[in-house]
């Protein structure tokens, strides 16, 4: 067989795309949380029906940069579906018009040549606005900090297979657990209402086993943190569960509304 | 510098309990007097901010993402390894250790990875316990699956999404001492440099991303829990703001940075589409069970539509050359065959950087139903990025940067060579030697954090080490100081060119002298390009704004200068480590075959650089790998 010596490794640059898209994009800008903000229009040429989302912004920051203008602030890490860090209301929608899809992993081939996009952060009290489409989302932290958990120290657990679980009852909390903490399901809730993830939240620990010992305390705590932490009230619209990337079902939030019923019976007769 | 590895003694099976026995402890009234700084906020990170904060240590918690639950440890797909033997096929700890060292190239510690294969069983009781939703059989007992370079089952999973419930797990123990105000927790900050007192790492100084405000934190310890450097080739699977500064930047404070040329790159990524592409996305390994690689036999049949190539003008070169393995020959034997049939002009996809995974042998023998049934989540990530229908087309796949086996070195506690300092997961160098086993990754960031570090920190803080000093003190305003010059540097430089255009431009030089394979010739050429391309930054960079506010430039700026300095140093230890093992390939080190040359006579060691002034080449000290328990071996796969 034979040796080889490296010819070269690169990736392929200059590869230009066969249809570059021209897009007219109407971008929320706001320099901090007390800016009342607003839109800006901005043109941008040349852009690949391959590239995401998130990297025409890249591509129209660059192109900012070179015009003297302050890039766009945008939420994003890995880039790949799963971190939840990326959010951007894409004409109307939260994580834009593809279904079961976060913005990172929405592709430019899904717009036309000639298109006008309106990009806005995602818009609800409990997240308010850091810098043009960069939100504040700390509320799910405090809501996962009143009782998202099972209490359990390190080191103190039996055996992993002491506790035999059903397959669909795992299979259940992994549907719940799925859930990527975005808050498109707020962003798209006229009412911005953070049920379904609280409920994806609560629902995950309470379908198992291990979690039963604190559900009762667990639903109370998140749902009050939840109120307090300025969010809507849920009104069965079921925008959330349409827009969320990971397809998390209404069912769970009439699971969190029993369970919920059911732990304040209790409390109010013990 | 010392190298002193603290490795305990007695056999290798019980060294871990003599030194959890003779290591100090600190009461638990003491405990709640210290304070320790954690950052990051991955498995290693998250698990130990939590574990000490229920230990009653005081933690404050750092990360760059806007909630802890973000961090790229949940980008993991595959699974977590654990010697349970749940399936009774002949797993043990002996086993998982010995698989570990020599799927490593053998060149990790040996201590280090007898310990970790101890404690994988822990991790898993503590994460079922945690609700961690693991794949169960029908009578309800915990699923296994194999992976890569092992023949038992042994990998635990949470559908493909292993990682994201582990890091829930870590993040939800961790937000329950949040909750108790026993961890404080500081998100959108970044930490630019670390504070040390005669010696002794006592603090860090962050740069608030959301308002820009500076500020000096000091502790009884440091904790780096910050992942690896693979963003220094800037397109890879990691996420977008992964970076080396917090590593980069204990090095320079005098921590040893180990063996930095041991990068892992994965078979099978999306291949890149064009200059737009900022990252690269993995698709799990578990695609070779089914899916053929080829590419095909005649450059001319390149543009063809692959399905109007005939399977005689195919060449199905891992089947070829590696009979016995075919498909799933391990990643970096994968990665660079693929590379060779690239550069051989047969590659197909853009730029003709690309080969095909063919499914549709498995489709006509199992049903597509089957194949979407086990593959479909993949199947449809793959369609949103290229807009191909990978049932009806080959998939197009290349090798991409994936992880990071060296890191920071650290001994036996986990410490660097900077007392007080420590560095947990991807973030050291310690167990993965030259090359990093599937479903291992996970296993070690949880060791470290849930295991390892509660029972060795006491060592430092019941010793000498504890103590701390204040925020105001004159070090660190000292680091402080500085760090406020290097950010005014950054946004007062009056240049033309985007932070973003010389990362990409570095990571062009990376990829094509510290790729896949690299030569002496090319490291030569890549050291004296990235010095160029450092100059070129310092006079010609753009960044707009100013350091006041949320500046994505300006943190760009800030870790793109980090890299330039880094990639010069991961391509001299490339250059010093004048042989090939795991995923360093040194093309003048191969056997008739092409296959990877080790030599142990001379490089059975860890090489590791300390940092020795500004300009100056740093200094490459050794710490001598012993294998007392595995038999030094060449690893084949034909």
């Amino acid at each position: 067989m034979r040796r080889w010596i490296s010819r070269t490794s690169s990736w392929p640059s200059g590869v230009t795309s066969d249809f570059p898209m021209k897009l007219t994009l109407k971008i929320w800008r706001q320099s901090e949380e007390k800016d009342s903000g607003r839109f800006e229009t901005h043109r941008i040429d040349g852009v690949s029906e391959d590239s995401s989302f998130l990297e025409m912004l890249d591509q129209l920051n660059e192109q900012l940069l070179e015009e003297g203008v302050e890039p766009v602030a945008f939420d994003h890490d890995c880039r790949e579906g799963i971190c939840g860090m990326c959010s951007l209301t894409i004409n109307g929608f939260a994580h834009g018009p593809e279904n079961s899809t976060t913005t990172c992993q929405l592709h430019m081939r899904k717009f036309k040549d000639g298109d006008t996009i309106t990009i806005e952060p995602f818009r609800a009290r409990a997240f308010p606005v850091l810098r043009d489409l960069v939100v504040d989302r700390s509320a799910f932290d405090k809501i996962i900090q009143a009782g998202g958990f099972i209490s359990v120290r390190t080191g103190s657990a039996p055996d992993g297979n002491a506790l035999p679980i059903p397959k669909d009852e795992s299979d259940q909390a992994m549907d719940a657990a799925a859930c990527i903490g975005c808050g498109a399901c707020v962003a798209s809730c006229k009412n911005a209402s953070a049920m379904l993830f609280t409920a994806a939240k609560a629902g995950h620990l309470n379908l198992l086993p291990q979690g039963k010992a604190e559900q009762e305390k667990r639903v109370l705590d998140m749902v009050s943190a939840m109120d307090n932490a300025g969010f809507g009230n849920c009104r069965n619209y079921g925008e959330c569960s349409a827009s969320c990337p990971k397809d998390i079902s209404l069912d769970f939030i009439a699971k969190l509304n029993r369970d919920h019923a059911k732990a304040k019976l209790k409390k109010l007769f013990s | 510098m010392i190298l002193d590895s603290k490795i305990p003694d007695g056999p290798i099976s019980e060294k871990w309990d003599n030194h959890r026995f003779s290591s100090k402890l600190v009461n638990p009234a003491n405990k709640r007097k210290y304070r320790i700084i954690v950052v990051g906020s991955g498995l290693a990170g998250g698990a130990a901010a939590a574990t000490l904060g229920e230990l009653g240590y005081n933690i404050d918690c750092f990360c760059y993402q806007d909630t802890p639950r973000r961090a790229h440890s949940i980008a993991a797909q595959g699974g977590i390894n654990a010697a349970k033997n749940y399936q009774n096929d002949g797993d043990s700890i002996h086993r998982l250790f010995y698989d570990t060292v020599k799927g490593g190239d053998f060149r990790s510690r040996e201590a280090n990875v007898h310990r970790l294969a101890q404690v994988s069983v822990n991790i898993i009781d503590q994460c079922v316990a945690q609700g961690v939703p693991f794949a169960r059989e029908y009578g309800g007992l915990l699923a296994n699956r194999s992976f890569g370079g092992a023949q038992v089952s042994r990998t635990f999973y949470a559908r493909g999404q292993t990682g994201q419930q582990l890091l829930i797990g870590a993040y939800s123990a961790l937000s329950r001492q949040v909750a108790t105000g026993q961890v404080k927790m500081h998100t959108r900050q970044e930490m630019l440099d670390l504070v040390t007192v005669d010696g002794h790492a006592k603090g860090i100084v962050t740069r608030n991303l959301a308002n820009g405000e500076i500020k000096a934190w000091t502790a009884d310890a440091v904790l780096l829990c910050t992942g690896g450097y693979g963003n220094v080739y800037y397109l890879s699977t990691n996420a977008v703001g992964c970076n080396v500064t917090a590593a980069y930047r204990a090095y320079r404070r005098g921590a040893g940075f180990a063996n930095p040329c041991y990068t892992q790159i994965h078979p099978t990524c999306i291949p890149v589409s064009g200059d737009h592409q900022s990252k690269l996305t993995l698709m799990s390994e578990s695609l070779r069970n089914d899916g053929r690689v080829w590419v095909p036999r005649d450059e001319r049949d390149c543009p063809k539509n692959p399905n109007d190539i005939t399977e005689e003008a195919r060449d199905y070169y891992l089947e070829r050359k590696y009979p016995s393995f075919g498909n799933l020959a391990p990643r970096d034997i994968s990665s660079r065959s693929a590379k060779e049939a690239c550069d051989d002009g047969r590659g197909v996809g853009p730029g003709g950087r690309g080969v095909y995974l063919d499914f549709s042998d498995a489709i006509s023998r199992l049903g597509e139903d089957t194949i979407r049934e086990r593959y479909g989540n993949l199947f449809q990530m793959y369609e949103r990025i290229t807009g191909e229908n990978a049932y009806q087309r080959p998939m197009r796949i290349y090798p991409a940067i994936h992880y990071t086996m060296g890191g920071l070195w650290v001994d036996y506690n986990l410490m660097t060579t900077v007392p007080g300092c420590f560095a947990l997961g991807e973030a050291n160098f310690s167990d993965h030697g030259a090359n990093r086993l599937g479903a291992s990754a996970l296993m070690q960031g949880l060791s470290d954090g849930y295991f390892v570090i509660p029972n060795t920190i006491g060592n430092y803080m019941a010793g000498t080490g504890g103590g701390s000093v204040s925020p105001d003190g004159p070090e660190a305003k000292e680091v402080l100081d500085s760090v406020r010059q290097r950010v005014d540097q950054l946004t007062s430089c009056e240049g033309r060119r985007s932070s973003r255009s010389y990362h990409k431009q570095l990571g062009q030089i990376m990829w094509e002298y510290a790729g896949m394979a690299r030569n002496e010739v090319g490291l030569k050429k890549a050291i004296g390009e990235i010095q160029n391309l450092r100059e070129d930054f310092q006079k010609n960079l753009h960044v707009p704004g100013s350091g006041d506010n949320l500046n994505a430039e300006l943190e760009r700026a800030g870790r793109v200068r980090d890299f330039l300095d880094f990639g010069e140093l991961l391509c001299r230890d490339a250059l010093e480590r004048n042989e090939s093992c795991g995923g360093h390939f040194r093309e003048e080190h191969q056997t008739e075959d092409g296959e990877a040359k080790r030599d142990d006579e001379n490089f059975a060691h860890a090489a590791v650089w300390e940092f020795k002034g500004e300009g100056e080449i740093p200094e490459r000290h050794v710490e001598e790998m012993d294998f007392e328990n595995v038999k030094l071996a060449v690893r084949s796969y034909k």
